[in-house]
């Protein structure tokens, strides 16, 4: 039976918390309630309060407390009910998390969950992308899978890893996706990119929900002869340069894209790094889509043209392929 | 030897173990004073250590005494005027001075300065530089040690003036819902920078914040290095029997500006001399006399010994190298 984005997370969780008696959860209502989402319905009967930790609305707490535990030698995953409101966390993360390796040699073993993303009519404070604030913090790990595969895979390297993780996953995502995951434990590494779909004539370099939308517009764009590569990031932060070289240099036309807005977004990183590195290969403008520097809207035809979307890919797609 | 070992204590007065705290406090509270008026009042004017510099002079009994009330397995999560818990827990005074001076032998290997320092194999937590981020910090902490079955409580230290953040208040609620065994250490010592407590909260006492947490709060002369001690007994009592953080307020003053540059024209003078009567160094000794537990004698060699261990440690930083800048980007991750 294929597994949903939202379950592929929860079987990841579940499975570690088998695997490894360090691991707990802390965070807003995700106990008795099992998540605002549902990503943690039943944990809190399998594996008691120790393990499931429902917190006042205290953000901070829920991350400086995943740090302190973290240092002493537990694997907390904490749970932003929204990613939006991670900000009131933003402290404990940037200013502390992200350091202690480097000042004081100190591992921080925690993943940070946050439902991020729009599409889904939830308005200016609960579908933003909040990856970039992380993304430029030396120190974070940021990821930001964009199938049930790679969600899970990656949720469970997020746990076993060393460093401070963010793990962005799509709140449109959640039930919209689903595939076969095969049986039994497997991880996905952080840090490593993958081409999604092989093409000759144009890069489109994106990550989570964008995914999708860069599949539909190459599947529309087939009939007319024009043959897209789709290389997804699943990691931001560090972000896998070699590939994104490597697609570059081998269709020589780019197309960025992401759901975040465009100012500061990682799009911008990806042109330096391709300027830098392949500029001698490219045959055409690096362009960017992404969502305009707006909050997101609320009303359906506001966020619509506020997202990015199919058409607005086609349109840029065969611009550059004509170039 | 130590200098503490110098002291031999005598008969009478004070119990047995109320005389070894008292010994080994005034040596370590006067090894801190001895190191901080080293580095705020010589290197730093030397400009040979750079950066800011905030030290603890006339609220050394705080963290001594609350530090020897701690077993090794306790954790600390000290703030920028709690130097003393460091010698306590053993680290030596050359590599907090190599750590001022950005040598590869401080504590963090000269990846930052001054007081934010802190080593886990000691139980020691990092100073988070941003006030009252180490509260949620030792809450988890404490989350950490109940969970792993040990009987052992965090320390969590900081100003009056951290007490007005949100992660304070946070961190507090938090700790106190979970029943965590946290100590919440205080020094209130009348300002945060150049700000006097009143214009910092609209309560009278730090303490006074401790019942809205639901959880006990108590007044401590935090110039008294025994009263500090056994007030750090109480709480850890509490918080080891499974009923939740206490909250201690250390009453004292800030005997400097809030750093080497500030002059701390902001307090009125009435103060410096009411407080400099207090000042805990000179008032253990009086107490140690009084109940015949040493001599001035023996104090007078104390202090030449500490004296001459800290020429010791600063010659050892000063010999410790520079780090490479080849290792710049080593370590940001794993
Ligand atoms: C969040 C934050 N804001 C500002 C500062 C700058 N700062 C450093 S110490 C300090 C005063 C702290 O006062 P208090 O908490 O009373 O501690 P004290 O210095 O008196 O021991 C300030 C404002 C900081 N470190 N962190």
């Amino acid at each position: 039976m294929p597994t949903t984005y939202v379950e592929a997370i929860r079987e990841g969780l579940w499975e570690e918390m088998e695997r490894d008696p360090n691991v707990l959860l802390i965070g807003e209502d995700i106990g008795v309630y099992g998540g605002a989402f549902k990503v943690t319905a039943g944990f809190l009967e399998k594996f008691g309060e120790k393990r499931v930790v429902d917190t006042p609305i205290s953000e901070s707490a829920i991350v400086g407390a995943s740090i302190g535990a973290g240092l002493m030698g537990l694997r907390p995953v904490a749970e932003m009910q929204f990613s939006d409101f991670i900000s009131c966390g933003f402290d404990q993360i940037v200013n502390f998390a992200a350091k202690c390796r480097y000042r004081w040699n100190a591992p921080v073993p925690i993943v940070i969950r946050a439902p991020s993303g729009g599409g889904i009519h939830g308005g200016p404070f609960h579908s933003q992308n909040p990856e970039m604030w992380f993304v430029r913090t030396p120190g974070l790990k940021v990821v930001a899978p964009a199938t049930a595969y790679d969600a899970k895979g990656l949720i469970k390297s997020a746990i076993r890893d060393n460093d401070p993780v963010l793990f962005f996953e799509h709140k449109g995502l959640y039930r919209r996706i689903k595939e076969d995951l095969p049986a039994g434990d497997f991880t996905v590494p952080l840090g490593k990119a993958k081409l999604v779909r092989k093409g000759r004539h144009l890069s489109i370099i994106t990550y989570g929900a964008m995914v999708w939308v860069a599949l539909e517009a190459a599947e529309r764009l087939e009939p007319e002869g024009i043959d897209i590569e789709i290389l997804d990031l699943r990691t931001l932060a560090p972000l896998d340069r070699d590939a994104v070289c490597e697609t570059a240099r081998k269709t020589s036309k780019v197309l960025l894209l992401h759901e975040d807005t465009q100012t500061g977004g990682l799009a911008g990183e990806l042109t330096a790094t391709l300027t830098e590195r392949v500029w001698e290969y490219l045959d055409g403008p690096i362009l960017r889509i992404t969502a305009p520097d707006t909050p997101v809207p609320f009303s359906p035809p506001l966020e619509e043209a506020f997202l990015p979307n199919a058409e607005k890919v086609i349109e840029k797609a065969r611009w550059l392929h004509r170039y | 030897m130590s200098a503490a070992e110098l002291i031999t204590p005598h008969p009478g007065g004070l119990a047995s173990e109320q005389a070894e705290v008292a010994h080994r406090g005034l040596y370590y509270m006067s090894l801190m004073r001895e190191v901080e008026d080293r580095i705020e009042r010589k290197l730093y004017r030397q400009g040979k250590i750079l950066g800011g510099v905030y030290v603890g002079r006339g609220q050394e009994a705080i963290s001594v005494g609350t530090s020897l009330a701690a077993t090794p397995e306790d954790v600390l999560l000290p703030s920028h005027r709690d130097m003393g818990l460091f010698f306590v827990r053993g680290v030596t005074p050359a590599r907090v001075f190599a750590q001022y001076m950005g040598r590869v032998g401080g504590l963090t290997r000269g990846r930052d300065g001054n007081m934010h320092m802190g080593d886990l194999k000691l139980n020691i937590i990092s100073i988070i530089s941003a006030m009252a981020a180490c509260v949620p910090v030792g809450t988890g902490v404490a989350m950490a040690l109940r969970y792993q079955g040990k009987n052992a409580v965090a320390f969590c230290f900081f100003g009056d003036g951290a007490t007005s953040r949100g992660d304070w208040h946070e961190g507090v609620n938090f700790a106190a819902v979970q029943k965590l065994p946290v100590v919440f250490v205080c020094n209130n010592n009348q300002y945060a920078y150049s700000t006097p407590v009143e214009k910092q909260m609209g309560c009278a006492n730090v303490a006074d914040r401790g019942p809205a947490y639901g959880i006990p709060a108590e007044i401590v002369d935090g110039n008294d290095l025994l009263a500090v001690h056994e007030a750090a007994q109480r709480a850890t009592a509490h918080a080891r029997s499974g009923r939740g953080p206490y909250l201690m307020e250390c009453k004292s003053f800030r005997m400097t500006g809030h750093s080497a540059h500030d002059a701390a024209d902001y307090v009125p003078k009435d103060l410096w001399d009411q407080w400099s009567k207090l000042d805990p160094i000179p008032r253990l000794e009086s107490k140690m006399i009084e109940q015949g537990l040493a001599t001035q004698g023996e104090f007078d060699e104390l202090h030449a010994r500490v004296r001459a261990e800290v020429d010791e440690a600063v010659a050892w930083a000063e010999n410790s190298p520079y780090p490479d800048p080849s290792t710049l980007l080593d370590d940001v991750y794993e």
